[in-house]
């Protein structure tokens, strides 16, 4: 049986513009948890608290009608933007931390 | 080959599309197109590409361990077989290619500086611009007549489907997150379950990224170690077994225990679920030594207010490898654990250390 994760409730910075939305499904095709359904040629967001913000929706929307704060969530790499005031950003070149 | 499309003059004479290193046992041969030689790779996964992805799994040569980018074929492709298009890290390779037994298709690899789909994809370096400049390099649009890509899912993040159209001419079609699925979403035209197309991260998935959680901390446990060496020269009650014991534990209770019994503890908060189980072994060791005796007591208030803390920040580092988490999450998460766990490891950290300076044990 498959386990449903969740993470932190009403925190994701997407946002879908009902009236930019053509329909053609490809936020549905792209989301990795299942986060939008497309009806009548219309895509919804039916789980919002399950977007990790990976910003592949808003990237392949050809109407511009998703935003999203894309980026990694990794603690290791938001502490690094702390400490350099820089953009976080999965630095996985130094062979430890993260992904 | 038999189906060479060119003479064997001309086949000796082009350049290869893709170079590769002909120790390579995965490459089982070439076919040669007007446009240069093309490596053939094989479906089947040596010891040798089992022990390498071994060895990536525990940090070792991870962030070199890739193949050239280019473009590849499996079995017998043709002007008309499916192109797939995947990053240049060995491991991901290797997981994708071991799927295609008894297809025919072509393989364009992408440069991700040998980072896997999703990271690279994140990143950008899996991307529109690199694809494009792939696409171009490899002469693709001559090696095959149609105008299909099939891109794993994971990728989308860095890929703009609509831009590599306008810029190419390719349709690009997501396909199924996991490569096991990919025989399946060929065969069916091109279409994806919703199970296909949701991401999982089952025990074996966590378990399998815990090394990297693990490795990583007992690195920076070493100077710790070194400190407790040089106290024992003049502390009033050594550092001893059990001391070490809990705390290897509450490193292995952070990045080994919390990843493997993720949906299982109570809460959401990577941190939150850390300290927890760090809690737990932590009260359940310092009873089984006996520290909660008269004379102990510091000590153990010490430990319970360091160790756990130290659980909690190693679980929080998980999020990085998890696949569920939001920035903003982890960012909201953060802001809240990381005074509690700097403001505990410290106190903590003074009281464990006090307490072996100058608190001699009542014997």
């Amino acid at each position: 049986m498959m386990v449903q994760h969740r993470y932190l409730k009403n925190v994701t910075t997407l946002s879908l513009a009902d009236d930019q939305c053509i329909g053609c499904g490809m936020c549905a095709a792209v989301c990795p948890h299942g986060v939008f359904t497309v009806n009548d040629r219309k895509a919804r967001i039916v789980d919002k608290d399950l977007c990790m913000e990976c910003g592949a929706c808003a990237k392949n929307c050809p109407a511009n009608a998703i935003t999203v704060d894309a980026g990694v969530g990794c603690a290791a790499a938001i502490i690094k933007g702390w400490l350099t005031g820089s953009e976080p950003h999965c630095d996985c070149s130094g062979d430890d931390e993260c992904c | 080959m038999s189906d060479c499309c060119c003479s064997a003059n001309s086949c000796s004479s082009a350049a290869a599309i893709t170079p590769y290193n002909k120790a390579d046992k995965w490459v089982i041969g070439e076919i040669c197109t007007p446009k240069g030689n093309i490596p053939i790779v094989s479906t089947q996964l040596l010891f040798h590409d089992t022990l390498g992805a071994w060895k990536v799994r525990w940090g070792i040569g991870r962030m070199n361990y890739k193949i050239n980018s280019g473009l590849y074929a499996v079995g017998n492709p043709d002007h008309g077989s499916p192109v797939l298009v995947s990053a240049n890290y060995k491991l991901t390779f290797d997981v994708l290619r071991k799927e295609l037994s008894d297809l025919d298709c072509w393989l364009l690899i992408l440069d991700t500086k040998g980072i896997n789909v999703w990271c690279a994809a994140g990143k950008g370096t899996f991307g529109t611009d690199e694809l494009v400049n792939c696409i171009s390099k490899t002469c693709l649009s001559e090696i095959v007549a149609h105008r299909t890509l099939i891109l794993p899912q994971l990728g989308a993040p860095g890929v703009s489907a609509h831009e590599v159209k306008k810029q190419t001419g390719f349709s690009v079609v997501y396909g199924p997150v996991r490569a096991q699925d990919i025989k399946a979403f060929i065969s069916s035209a091109h279409t994806a379950t919703r199970e296909m197309r949701t991401v999982q991260f089952t025990l074996p998935d966590r378990l399998v990224l815990t090394p990297m959680e693990l490795v990583p901390a007992v690195r920076k446990s070493l100077p710790v170690l070194g400190v407790l060496f040089i106290t024992n020269q003049f502390a009033a009650r050594p550092f001893d077994k059990h001391d070490v014991t809990a705390y290897a534990g509450a490193v292995i209770a952070g990045s080994v225990a919390t990843p493997g019994l993720l949906p299982y503890i109570p809460g959401k908060a990577f941190a939150w679920k850390g300290w927890l189980i760090g809690l737990g072994w932590t009260a359940k060791y310092l009873f089984f030594a006996k520290r909660f005796k008269k004379g102990n007591r510091l000590l153990s208030a010490g430990e319970l207010l360091l160790l756990p803390a130290i659980s909690s920040y190693l679980a929080m580092n998980f999020t990085g490898s998890s696949t569920y988490t939001s920035p903003s999450g982890v960012n909201r998460e953060m802001k809240r654990a990381l005074p509690w766990i700097i403001g505990s490891a410290a106190v903590g950290g003074a009281l464990t250390l006090g307490a072996h300076l100058f608190d001699r044990r009542k014997q």
